[in-house]
């Protein structure tokens, strides 16, 4: 039993008996003491660290653990509404179902994702917009793969859920555009926001929002449509997977807009160009208010805001009429004799003509000294015209003569008043400049001389002149209002939450008066009125006829049918057999004459002449302003 | 023989009633440890109960094989230490061979129980010390120093071979404490400190390189506050989030979020620290302080050297665990896995404490029973 080790042991222990016994066991007393001390101190100093990490810079630490902790998460805000002028929506959030998908909870993703395929419609976009979000969220984070589901995708999806773990339908509100391309350029589209467009965003600001406004006024009017996000504390673990709120503040909505535009004469534009390429703007000259403003062709804006897939963008942006173009404000047109009633105004204003001077139009003008000559349009002249039959028979050598005299400063100068040459400063994004023929212009294009004969012909609105839609109908709305110029604008009132009256938008303080002496105006105006009423170029639009009665006011108006091609360009010649195709026509109109409340111009790309294409639609355009009281009486003052 | 064993059972009977076998402050001591350490553990497992039955039953084990080494007379003990010592130190070379673990080869397969022979160590090692020590001339003088150096070097390098520094260092300590509290001269004590300072860039030489990386993280954990400075930083403002009063039980963020790792084993007292404060720092801080000192008082009076020094180095070796592990939570110390005692997870290493206060206790038990 008793161990081996017993005997030494025993020997150990005599050994250890023979040692002076208590002096060890004192001697071992003061080391457990010193040992004991030792410890208390060493326990002291951790305690001290305690104390410093718990006390001194216990604020320290106590924020970088909240940091730690709580996570901001952005909440978005509802887009703002757009209305017309009536309250008619043209932007809506409807509501939709998207699907989404959170990788953590899928096995074998990308063999899920080509099973998801035979349910519901996967896109190669889909994807690759799916993949480039997935690699910026968290692995617990749910991820958009597909929006706007059709109901029978949605169908389709309930009964093989089980199949999909990890996916799910999920409503959301979407952009619509109920009017669809009436309003394609002018409201504009929303999109998703993409790499571009998160270069340029406030991160905090949109950092819920996946859509951002894209074009028109959608775009122009993000800050106020966008609203302010909300924001959700969110306590989260070290892998930010949330666990609990602990703050919600909820956002603020976009702001609501009332435009200008009527939706009426909108689509009576719309449907008065019958698919021919062009341009229609309506303005009130009283205050600039844009009551119609027309591309054609269009195209569906909803097809953008989920995503338009790449075989219908490439369709869209390769057309050759150019759909997406936005020419109303940026499209380029040869005004042609639409400028010739600015262009008389000039003559009285500067004193180079009294409205009674006539001029012999020979069918022919000659610049002294130059054998070229700069035709009119009726073989061998009009004779002897004064202003107004210059205005109303559109006779090119009144102006010929007239532009030659102003020269090419004095005339670009005077043109320059009515805002050709540079943006109106509507409230879209994307205008064009146009160009007024000067000689700054052609030096700093060219780096030439300004000739005289491009003089001559910049008098009758050819060379070099480039208009867009909106700098006509401003310039048309100037003349209209006799020498006052109102900035165009779209957006009427701005509605500031939802139970709040919407606040009209101040107007901006007229311009000065273009025009010296008020008394000039009238020749210019009779001129005008001549064309419609007196025999002129367009002689009879507001008559009765088989559409609609006579129309019961004055109308004012002035014709232009511009060369596309010049005489001696391939082009003119190989399409000589159609000629209906070789000029760009126009026409420009306000009423009544004498106390405008519309003016109205429209440009067609291809057409005959002014009067017989585009003055027609100037009519519709006037008769449908005429069947709605709103337009006609109500100034710019509430919705 | 059997009527031999029957007598012994019947006088051990009669010295049951007559005095207890434990010493109750410690074993009070102990228990309220204990379950500080299980209410921790509940909060800081957030809430998963499985593993605070799980360590309560190893404290169960533990308590039982504390009370029942406690009957174990000291001279048993002292009889049966080479053979410990050498079935310890044999263990280590068969983990050494062929050990299975986690990342480290610290555990026996027993087929029934997997086992961790550096646990045995911590006890045997301190005993086989003291055995020699006490059939030696005290104070011990170079030669005995050397044959102790022996005895300690050869388990801590094979531990620390495993590797596991954190035991290595503590089995070392026990180890060294019995060496002190044998009367080692100052001198020689200041001779010896001088020259391991000497040998320092020596170890880092034969540092594993993650041991380095904690080195060097613990001097400046910021310069990585994602990598290895990770541990330290979370593991302060853990600790520095609690501040004087603490932010209540079970209402420690850094821990329940799970931004302080191994929450419930190592960094267990930054998340004590977190939801108690500095107030229920200190107080813990005093009880281990009063188990080390009611230690030390049992071995300032037990009747011979070998129970003397074997009692004072058990409670001595238990200060290094706080302090270390302590130490590392507040980045007062480089990250070392010790665990906190009786309050990290671990049955193991719970049952390895426990046994060695029931050493303790039996020296206290036995403390006049012996012959003067």
């Amino acid at each position: 039993m008793r161990p081996v080790f017993g005997n030494r042991s025993a020997q150990g222990k005599r050994s250890a008996q023979i040692k002076d016994a208590h002096s060890e066991a004192a001697r071992f007393r003061t080391r457990a003491i010193v040992g004991f001390l030792l410890i208390a101190t060493c326990l002291s100093v951790l305690g001290l660290r305690f104390a410093y990490l718990q006390i001194d810079r216990h604020q320290e630490f106590s924020s970088r653990s909240d940091q730690n902790r709580i996570s901001v998460r952005r909440v978005a805000p509802t887009r703002g509404l757009i209305y017309d002028r009536n309250g008619v929506l043209l932007a809506d959030n409807v509501a939709a179902f998207r699907l989404e998908v959170v990788p953590e909870q899928v096995k074998e993703l990308p063999r899920m994702l080509g099973e998801l395929g035979g349910v519901i419609a996967l896109s190669d976009d889909d994807i690759e917009h799916f993949n480039s979000l997935r690699r910026s969220k968290h692995a617990f984070e749910s991820i958009p793969l597909r929006f706007k589901l059709s109901e029978d995708e949605i169908a389709r999806f309930s009964t093989e859920r089980w199949r999909f773990p990890g996916f799910d339908v999920v409503p959301y509100l979407t952009r619509s555009y109920p009017h669809g391309e009436e309003f394609a350029h002018l409201v504009g589209y929303v999109g998703r926001i993409d790499v571009a467009d998160a270069e340029k965003l406030d991160e905090a600001r949109y950092a819920g929002t996946t859509h951002i406004g894209k074009t028109g006024i959608e775009r122009s009017y993000e800050n106020d449509l966008h609203g302010e996000p909300g924001y959700d504390l969110v306590e989260v673990n070290v892998d930010k997977r949330p666990l609990r709120v602990i703050e919600r503040v909820p956002p603020t909505p976009g702001k609501n807009l009332y435009l200008s535009v009527d939706t009426r004469m909108q689509r009576a534009a719309m449907d008065a160009f019958e698919g021919r390429a062009g341009s229609a703007v309506a303005l009130d000259p009283r205050n600039g208010e844009v009551l119609a403003m027309v591309c054609v062709p269009s195209f569906d804006p909803n097809l953008f805001v989920n995503g338009i897939g790449k075989v219908d963008y490439s369709t869209l942006l390769n057309a050759p009429d150019r759909p997406l173009l936005n020419r109303a404000i940026s499209g380029g047109y040869t005004p042609g004799s639409t400028v010739k009633p600015y262009v008389a105004l000039g003559g009285l204003e500067l004193g180079l003509r009294r409205p009674s001077d006539t001029v012999l139009s020979t069918g022919e003008f000659f610049i002294p000294g130059q054998s070229r000559g700069y035709r009119d349009d009726k073989r061998g002249g009009h004779g002897r015209v004064d202003l107004v039959q210059a205005i109303s028979q559109s006779v090119n050598t009144y102006f010929y003569s007239l532009a030659y005299e102003m020269g090419i400063d004095r005339f670009s100068g005077w043109m320059g008043k009515f805002g050709f040459g540079k943006p109106t400063g509507i409230d879209l994004i994307g205008e064009s400049s146009g160009v007024l023929p000067s000689k700054e212009w052609k030096r700093g294009r060219m780096n030439q001389a300004f000739y005289p004969g491009e003089t001559v012909i910049a008098g009758i609105g050819q060379g070099y002149w480039v208009i867009t839609p909106i700098q006509l109908a401003q310039a048309v709305s100037i003349l209209a209002a006799r020498g006052v110029r109102h900035r165009p604008h779209l957006v009427r009132a701005i509605q500031d939450g939802l139970n709040v009256p919407a606040v009209p938008v101040p107007l901006a303080p007229a311009d000065p008066n273009i025009m010296h002496n008020v008394e000039n105006w009238t020749p210019v105006q009779q001129g005008m009125i001549a064309v419609v009423n007196g025999g002129g170029t367009a002689n009879g639009l507001g008559d009765k006829n088989a559409t609609s009665e006579k129309f019961p006011y004055v109308i004012a108006g002035k014709t232009g049918t511009a060369e596309r091609f010049s005489r001696t360009d391939e082009e003119w010649t190989s399409i000589s057999t159609a000629p209906i195709e070789r000029h760009e026509v126009l026409f420009e109109a306000f009423t009544p004459a004498d106390d405008a409340r519309v003016a109205v111009i429209v440009a067609l790309e291809a057409g005959r002449s002014g009067a017989h294409d585009a003055a027609p639609i100037v009519r519709k355009v006037l008769d449908t302003w005429l069947k709605d009281d709103d337009v006609r009486n109500v100034s710019a003052t509430t919705p | 023989m059997t009527r031999n064993l029957l007598l012994r059972l019947e006088v051990w009977a009669l010295r049951a009633l007559r005095r207890p076998y434990y010493d109750l402050p410690l074993l009070g001591a102990l228990l309220l440890l204990a379950t500080c350490g299980l209410v921790t553990l509940y909060s800081a497992g957030d809430l998963d109960r499985r593993l605070v039955l799980n360590q309560a039953a190893h404290f169960a084990v533990g308590i039982v094989l504390m009370l029942a080494i406690a009957r174990i007379p000291p001279q048993v003990l002292r009889n049966w230490t080479p053979w410990l010592y050498a079935a310890s130190l044999l263990m280590l070379l068969v983990v050494a061979v062929l050990g299975q673990g986690r990342g480290a080869n610290r555990w026996l397969n027993l087929g029934i129980m997997r086992f961790q022979p550096s646990e045995l160590v911590k006890l045997t090692l301190p005993m086989m010390v003291a055995w020699y020590l006490h059939a030696r001339d005290l104070p011990p003088k170079w030669l005995t120093l050397a044959a102790v150096a022996l005895l300690i070097g050869a388990p801590a390098l094979l531990i620390a071979k495993q590797p596991d520094l954190g035991t290595a260092l503590l089995v070392a300590a026990s180890g060294v404490f019995a060496v002190f509290l044998a009367g080692l001269a100052w001198w020689r004590i200041t001779l010896i400190l001088g020259a391991a300072a000497g040998a320092a860039p020596l170890a880092w030489h034969f540092m594993h390189e993650y041991q380095r990386n904690r080195l060097r993280m613990f001097l400046d954990p910021e310069s990585d506050p994602l990598g290895n400075g990770w541990h330290i930083i979370q593991s302060e403002i853990a600790v520095g989030s609690g501040g004087l009063l603490g932010k209540g039980w079970h209402h420690g963020t850094q821990s329940r979020l799970e931004f302080l790792p191994e929450h419930t084993t190592d960094f267990v007292f930054a998340v004590f620290s977190e939801e108690w404060g500095l107030i229920g720092v200190v107080a813990l801080l005093l009880l281990y302080l009063f188990i080390v000192g009611r230690g030390l008082m049992i071995a300032a009076n037990a009747r011979d050297t070998y129970s003397r020094l074997l009692a004072g180095s058990i409670s001595m070796a238990f200060f290094v665990y706080v302090m270390v592990n302590g130490g590392m939570i507040t980045g007062l110390l480089p990250v070392v896995g010790v665990p906190l005692p009786l309050i990290s997870r671990g049955g193991t290493s719970a049952i390895s404490l426990l046994a060695g206060f029931g050493v303790l206790m039996s020296i206290h038990a036995h403390r006049r029973l012996l012959p003067r």
